[in-house]
This record gives C-alpha cells, sequence and structure tokens, in this order.
C-alpha cells in the first residue's frame, strides 16, 4: 500500500497507468496558480484493524516502520490513546501521524483545562472522528494530503455504545463492525467478518464476540498479514476500549508454522 | 506527453513476480555452503513464502537466484540444459567455473532484457569448493564468499567484520545461517525460512530453518503498553 518512494524524474507511475504530476521545471516569477505539496510517504506503517466485541472495540497494529522495503524502526506503537475513551490507530506516513498525535494531544489538552472550570463535556469518539474526518478532506481539497489512514475506536459514555470508524488521507469515511487498512482490508477483513457475522449474523443482531473470540481472530488475522504482507514484522500490540478505559497490550507475536515447506524442491521439475 | 516509448527496467511490470531477496555463498575447505531465504514477493504482496530458491544446475554444482522470478527460472533451465549435454558429450560433470561461464554468458549478453542476480557455487575436483557471484549486467566474480540480493546491502558490514579464512563446516554454516537471518530482519522482500545446501564431493546436505526458529538479534526496544481511564483493582 505505501509503496517505494518515486525517483526524482519520474513521468509515470510504476506499472505506466498514469502520469505523475510535474513540478515546475525553469520557475516563472509572476503570479503563481494554486500550489499543491502532495507529497510522498516516507516512513510507513502498515496494516490497522478495528473490530466491536461485546465489551467494546479492539483494534490491533504492529510495530513496525518501514523506509520503502528496508524495515527501519522495529519498535513504534502505532495505537494512539486520546483522552480515557477514545484510541487511533494509525497507517501510512509516520511523520504525518507524528503530527496529529501532537496536534490532537494538545488540543485534549485544552479541552480538559477547560473541563476543569465548568461542566464542559469531554470529547466523544464521534467528536475527534468528526474532526479527524474534516481535517484530512480540507488537507486533502488543498492538494497537501496528511498521508494517513486511520482507525478510530472508542466508548461513548453518553450513549454508553462502542465505535468504530475509517478516515483516510483522501477524507474518504466509513463506518463498520470490523474494519481494517491497507493489506488488512484485503486478507483481514474477509477473516473478521466471517468471526463476526459467525455469531452476530448477517444482519448484525445478534451477540458480538467475547473477549477471547476477539483477540483471537486479531491475531489470527495478524499472522495472516505476517505471512502475506512484505512490510510487516511479527510484533504487535491489541488495544481494547471499553467502559473502564482504554488499555494498550504489551507487544506480542503471533505462532508461525513453517515445517510444511521443508520438503520443497525447486520450481518445476527440480527433485533435488 | 512525458516520453511513453520506454519502459523503465527498474521497475517491475503489471504482475511481475520479484525473488526481493537474499542470497549468498561461502567456501570452505572441501566445498561451500549455499543459502537463500524464502520469499518471493509482487509488489509487497508475498507471493510464495516458502520459494525455494537453491537451483540445482548439476550435481554438485547450484545456483542462487535473486531479481525477476521468471528471467532467473529461464536462465536456470537453459544452463541445467547445458550442463546436462555437456555431461553426455565429455563424460564427466561440468566445473563450476564453467557452470559459472554458461551463466555468464546468458546474463551478459541479454543484459538489457534480463533482471538477475545469481549466485553460482558447488565442489569440483579441479578447484574444491568454488564461488562465483554473477550481479546485473552479466559480469563474473569469483570470490570467497558472495552475498546478493536486495537484503545483501544490509549485511556487507556484518559479513566484512565476521568472515574469517580457514572455516570447518559448521562454522560456515553458520555464518550464513546469521547473516541471512539479520538480512531477512530489515528487509521487507525478504523473509520466511532459511534454505541451505552444504555442497562436498561426497554429499549434497540440504538444511533448513523454520521461520520461527530464525537467530534473533537486537529487535527494537521492548513495547510496554499502558493503561488509561481504567477503575482502581488488580485482576489476578
Amino acid at each position: 500500500m505505501w509503496k517505494q518512494p518515486a525517483p526524482a524524474n519520474s513521468s509515470f507511475n510504476e506499472y505506466n497507468t498514469f502520469p505523475l504530476p510535474q513540478t515546475q521545471r525553469g520557475q516563472s516569477s509572476h503570479a503563481h496558480g494554486p500550489v499543491g505539496h502532495t507529497q510522498q510517504p516516507l516512513v510507513t506503517g502498515t496494516s490497522v484493524l478495528g473490530l466491536k466485541y461485546d465489551k467494546g472495540v479492539m483494534i490491533a497494529a504492529d510495530n513496525l516502520a518501514s523506509y520503502g522495503s528496508l524495515a527501519r524502526f522495529r519498535d513504534i506503537q502505532r495505537l494512539h490513546p486520546l483522552g480515557k475513551h477514545t484510541l487511533l490507530g494509525v497507517a501510512g506516513d509516520m511523520s504525518d501521524f507524528q503530527w496529529l498525535k501532537k496536534e490532537l494531544d494538545a488540543l485534549l489538552r485544552e479541552e480538559d483545562a477547560l473541563a476543569l472550570t465548568d461542566s464542559h463535556p469531554s470529547l466523544s469518539p464521534k467528536n475527534i472522528y468528526e474532526l479527524l474526518s474534516n481535517l484530512f478532506y480540507a488537507r486533502r481539497s488543498k492538494m497537501n494530503p496528511v498521508w494517513n489512514a486511520v482507525l478510530v475506536g472508542g466508548w461513548d459514555k453518553v450513549k454508553e455504545e462502542s465505535f468504530l470508524a475509517y478516515v483516510d488521507l483522501l477524507g474518504t469515511t466509513y463506518s463498520a463492525p470490523t474494519l481494517a487498512t491497507g493489506f488488512g482490508a484485503h486478507l483481514a477483513q474477509p477473516l473478521l467478518r466471517e468471526a463476526y457475522e459467525a455469531k452476530a449474523g448477517i444482519d448484525g443482531e445478534g451477540p458480538l464476540l467475547t473477549q477471547e473470540e476477539a483477540e483471537k481472530v486479531l491475531e489470527d488475522c495478524m499472522k495472516v498479514l505476517f505471512y502475506r504482507d512484505a512490510r510487516s514484522i511479527n510484533k504487535f500490540q491489541i488495544a481494547t476500549i471499553t467502559s473502564e478505559g482504554v488499555t494498550i497490550s504489551d507487544s506480542k507475536s503471533a505462532d508461525t508454522y513453517w515445517k510444511f515447506a521443508e520438503g520443497l524442491r525447486g520450481y518445476g521439475a527440480q527433485t533435488q | 506527453m512525458a516520453n511513453i516509448h520506454t519502459v523503465d527496467i527498474t521497475r517491475l511490470k503489471n504482475g511481475e513476480v520479484n525473488l526481493g531477496t537474499s542470497i549468498m555463498a561461502v567456501q570452505f575447505d572441501g566445498g561451500v555452503v549455499i543459502g537463500a531465504d524464502s520469499r518471493t514477493t509482487t509488489g509487497s504482496y508475498i507471493a510464495n513464502r516458502v520459494t525455494d530458491k537453491l537451483t540445482h544446475i548439476h550435481d554438485r554444482i547450484y545456483c542462487c537466484r535473486s531479481g525477476s522470478a521468471a528471467d532467473t527460472q529461464a536462465v536456470a533451465d537453459v544452463v541445467h540444459q547445458h550442463a546436462q549435454v555437456y555431461t553426455s558429450v565429455y563424460g564427466e560433470p561440468p566445473t563450476v567455473s564453467t557452470a559459472a561461464s554458461l551463466f555468464e554468458k546468458m546474463c551478459y549478453d541479454n543484459k538489457d532484457q534480463l533482471s538477475a542476480g545469481i549466485i553460482v557455487a558447488g565442489w569440483d575436483k579441479e578447484a574444491g569448493g568454488s564461488v562465483y557471484n554473477i550481479p546485473l549486467g552479466g559480469g563474473m566474480f569469483q570470490q570467497p564468499w558472495a552475498i546478493g540480493g536486495s537484503g545483501s546491502t544490509y549485511v556487507y558490514g556484518y559479513c566484512d567484520a565476521t568472515y574469517k579464512e580457514g572455516w570447518n563446516e559448521e562454522e560456515t554454516v553458520q555464518f550464513v545461517k546469521n547473516t541471512l537471518a539479520l538480512a531477512m530482519s530489515r528487509d521487507g522482500s525478504s523473509g520466511g525460512c532459511i534454505r541451505m545446501c552444504v555442497i562436498t564431493k561426497d554429499k549434497v546436505e540440504r538444511h533448513f530453518i523454520p521461520g520461527n526458529e530464525l537467530p534473533r538479534f537486537w529487535e527494537g526496544k521492548e513495547i510496554i503498553g499502558s493503561m488509561s481511564g481504567q477503575k482502581v483493582g488488580i485482576v489476578a
């Protein structure tokens, strides 16, 4: 999903399917048209998974920040709590993630300060989500995107219900009981939906997964992603958001199975 | 519109499959040890996580393949056939040097069309163990040890600092294992399991290290989780 940075002089994308915007070569000094800073992502995080279960929401993400194909930083926490009832799981450019953290932490600090002096209600997960949606869409409309895909998970104290939604660099928004970004959308989403619908049914009216069941399916998905996503590592965290608060696990690894491959040889007729 | 009449060979064609890869071969007294990871990628999708990149060319000659899966398979198949014909015609197996020259010819003559980095290694009675590195461009370089593939860039330092002449088979196997494990842990295009082959006069012995039993080095700081807003009380 987050590709190798394009060389400076490329005219087309890697598969020559569309032209790339060209910066003006031969600068002129008169009035310019609209200026975009579209960028490319450099240090990136891969899939984030989200799942509603009986007590609230769980969000999972691995601990890797890649630099193209280099597994550059292997101890990055991509799950970020906001207050006591919201958590962001962030994929995409990590510098934009760090900027988001700074901005949102500052905002929440202000809100907390206001709450001290009057009966100012705290920001609900939905409020934070709406803010992010508007921010992302506004930035994309100025051709200067925040190059991330974010899952917002939370527990709404007032409505007493769980919250889970997606927003990305294009300003696309989407909410569902199971969500995933990047490779996860292709590989994990079907597994998450299967587990969710096995209990809740196709209409979602039935019972939700228990904590153990939810954790198991997320771990299973992280295992599959480690098998098939070349920008992942087998070290991840799972965050849980319930009425009790936000908990982020220590990092863990999925058990992987490789023994079946011992006897495989070659790519065709080779037997040795 | 900008130039649409050339194809950029540094990028994969639509759907093309890449042996991202970490490969290596090391000579020791009595033979060679060759090794490779097991990951084949299409972009960042792992098309095969258990690939065998150690390809049989002759009884005591193998090659390690990196680059385009299609290109390296095609070239290896041709050289494999040449080696069989050589044996029929001359009544004895080709030397590693001869096999490497066959690879060199194909890779050099077709350098514009191919994306193939190959390491040829094996044992023959004239030279004992030998290793030939044939990178992009089709040059041939004999070395006591050779590394290749995208993952190799991360382990040049480790190999330069660690390699010693005069190792026995076991020490050489350990060197290959550690080097590949380090490369696989940093390179996104390498991973899975380690496959190794020890080639001597008497045997071709395969080794397999599953992905959950790889040597581990420093993997970043320990990450402790956190709790916020939790009610007081410790759950047993």
